[in-house]
């Protein structure tokens, strides 16, 4: 699904450069779920952003589904994003004037495809986040765990391969947050491969396979057994 | 191609961002009324101008005898100076094709009737050239002629609005009014850019009055329009010679100011020209600046807008926005917002134009009106600029990375 080999990121700081990965290597397989770890600093969003096309490597490979990433445009990122990524972030990022169904609806307006399916894909994949009767509330009349279900309804509205979660659970209490991982291992389950970026233990043992970063290198890489949220919640 | 889908993108973001289309709205309707308004306001103070103007010709000169102010040749101060006729060929021969035309006349004012209606006019006595002097139209029939002069014929051609308020709907052509007690037969109606006054005015043949009311083929002052061909220079020359033989020709002191007046248009035509000129610098400055004052409202808006959205560009480009979809999006919110709102100033600048406009009358403005043509291009130009004040910070949006603009906080 994923390969990534030599992968070196640099961002300029004044005069001198802050390297901020130097040299990852990690392959992720059809169907897997990686928490990727490490204090702040420690070049795992930057990672992330880099997967989800989002930022660019300075150099090093990147293979996504058997495509190389490498020197895309403007355009052709966000063609690959619509079609092969969908995101989850730690402040949801809805946007605030489009109710529930409509943001779910935006990548799917992306992809060009028509409003009537647009709205009825929309309204299956709210549904399965159980918020068809939150289809028309603004994100503003949400709780931050329905909030945070719309975003992955609308991530995964557009069929990814890969599902990117930048500490999907960062802005939400216990519960909420065990509910929601809750919803993103039956997604796992479902077949959907799942990396996420976070720094909170619990939360990483939820996943399948655990990614520390240190200092732009990766420390320790270790599958683990799955603790299954469904028990907290 | 009409995208539908783009155009709904584009009328939710404008419905559910209210406070953002009215500000931008608001200040585009702002400044095209105001343009309207100010624009409209210079051209009802040129119309007026023209108006004032236009009632008879811009390169006339009139002739006005009075009494002596300075005794000279022998002769007594306080001598009345009369014009005749003959005065006319005299100015005729002496100054040739420097005169266009050239008529005596002699005013009274009369009870006009006709069948049980009456009123009081002015009645002119002309030669024929004084159609041209006065820039009178012939509406029905024609004007006083040369044959009318040499029989002393009463006949007489009369204003548009005389020919109403004496015949109604009914035309006066051929028919009989009666002028104090003597029926002259009407063979003209005129009309006159001039105003009111001007059409309420009759001509009869001057020799028709001098053979009925005077005893000499006395004229009360001569109308002269000098040849266009002339500078106004030129024209300045021709009148202060026509002067000088005039005093020469009836015995009158060279420094008499009363006896033989002559009024040149010419000396005000050329000031009028100034004035019109500064007239149209300041509508032009009056455009310019309320253009101006748009242009940047507009501009500083467009930019204010492009950054209030970073957010919800970084989440349309997460999910996979083209930067050609995100520029797009927000130029035509931008041009949808400024077009209407530009359209809505022109109806308010035109509305207050046409709701104070007859009141402003008094304040030398008249018909104050604008173009539309003008007013659309003025919308024109904002959309334009601020399309152009959009672009950049728009294209700059969608080149920023999503993780920048997404950047949690």
């Amino acid at each position: 699904m994923l390969e990534i080999r030599d992968l070196h990121k640099s961002y300029p700081i004044g005069d001198s450069h802050l390297h901020v990965l130097k040299g990852i290597d990690l392959s992720v397989e059809d169907g897997e779920m990686v928490a990727i770890m490490g204090s702040s600093g420690s070049g795992k969003s930057t990672l992330l952003n880099i997967i989800g096309m989002l930022d660019h490597a300075d150099s090093g490979e990147y293979i996504l589904d058997g495509l190389p990433i490498k020197d895309l445009t403007e355009k052709k990122a966000a063609l690959y994003r619509n079609k092969f990524l969908g995101f989850i972030f730690q402040s949801f990022n809805l946007i605030n004037y489009k109710n529930a169904l409509e943001n779910v609806a935006l990548p799917l307006y992306y992809q060009g495809m028509k409003r009537k399916e647009r709205q009825e894909k929309a309204l299956f994949h709210l549904g399965k986040v159980g918020l068809t009767d939150w289809a028309h509330h603004l994100p503003k009349e949400l709780s931050g765990g329905q909030n945070q279900r719309v975003a992955i309804a609308r991530a995964l509205a557009a069929n990814p391969k890969l599902l990117l979660a930048d500490e999907p659970t960062g802005a939400l209490d216990m519960n909420t947050s065990y509910e929601i991982m809750e919803f993103i291992q039956q997604l796992n389950d479902e077949g959907k491969t799942i990396l996420m970026v976070t720094h909170e233990d619990d939360i990483a043992h939820m996943c399948k396979r655990i990614v520390r970063l240190r200092d732009g290198v990766i420390m320790e890489d270790t599958k683990i057994d799955q603790v299954r949220a469904k028990k907290h919640v | 191609m009409f995208d539908l889908d783009l155009w709904r993108e584009i009328f939710q973001s404008i419905i559910k961002n209210r406070t953002r289309g009215l500000l931008s709205g608001f200040t585009v309707a702002f400044a095209i009324s105001l343009f309207t308004i100010l624009f409209g306001i210079a051209n009802g103070l040129e119309n007026t101008f023209d108006q004032f103007f236009v009632q008879t010709a811009d390169n006339a000169l009139y002739v006005y005898s009075g009494r002596t102010s300075k005794p000279y040749k022998g002769l007594q101060v306080d001598r009345s100076v009369f014009l005749y006729n003959k005065d006319i060929d005299y100015i005729k021969n002496e100054f040739k094709d420097k005169i266009e035309y050239i008529t005596p006349k002699i005013s009274r004012n009369f009870q006009v009737s006709w069948s049980n209606k009456k009123g009081s006019y002015f009645i002119l006595g002309v030669q024929p050239d004084a159609q041209h002097i006065e820039k009178v139209k012939i509406k029905d029939g024609r004007f006083v002629n040369l044959n009318d002069v040499k029989n002393h014929n009463k006949v007489i051609a009369i204003g548009r609005l005389i020919e109403e308020d004496l015949f109604g709907k009914e035309s006066a052509l051929g028919q009989y009014i009666n002028a104090e007690g003597i029926n002259y037969k009407v063979v003209g109606v005129f009309t006159d850019n001039g105003g009111d006054s001007q059409e309420r005015l009759a001509y009869v043949p001057v020799t028709t009055i001098q053979h009925i009311y005077l005893s000499k083929d006395f004229i009360e002052e001569i109308n002269i329009t000098y040849n266009k061909k002339m500078s106004s220079d030129e024209a300045l020359t021709f009148g202060s010679d026509l002067t000088k033989k005039m005093k020469q020709r009836k015995d009158v002191a060279p420094t008499d100011q009363r006896a033989i007046r002559v009024n040149n248009m010419a000396l005000q035509t050329k000031g009028i020209e100034t004035m019109t000129w500064g007239l149209r610098v300041l509508i032009f400055i009056i455009g310019l600046g309320t253009l101006i004052a748009g242009i940047v409202g507009i501009s500083n808006i467009m930019i204010f807008i492009v950054k209030e959205r970073t957010k919800e560009i970084g989440i349309r480009k997460a999910l996979g926005a083209s930067p050609r979809s995100i520029v797009s999006i927000i130029l035509m919110e931008s041009v949808l917002v400024t077009a209407l709102a530009g359209y809505i100033g022109l109806l308010i600048g035109i509305g207050v134009l046409e709701w104070v406009g007859p009141s402003l009358k008094d304040y030398f403005i008249t018909d104050p009106q604008v173009h539309p043509n003008i007013v659309i291009s003025a919308t024109l130009i904002l959309i334009m600029a601020g399309t152009l004040a959009g672009f950049l910070p728009a294209k700059r949006a969608s080149k920023i990375k999503p993780i920048i603009a997404l950047r949690d906080g």
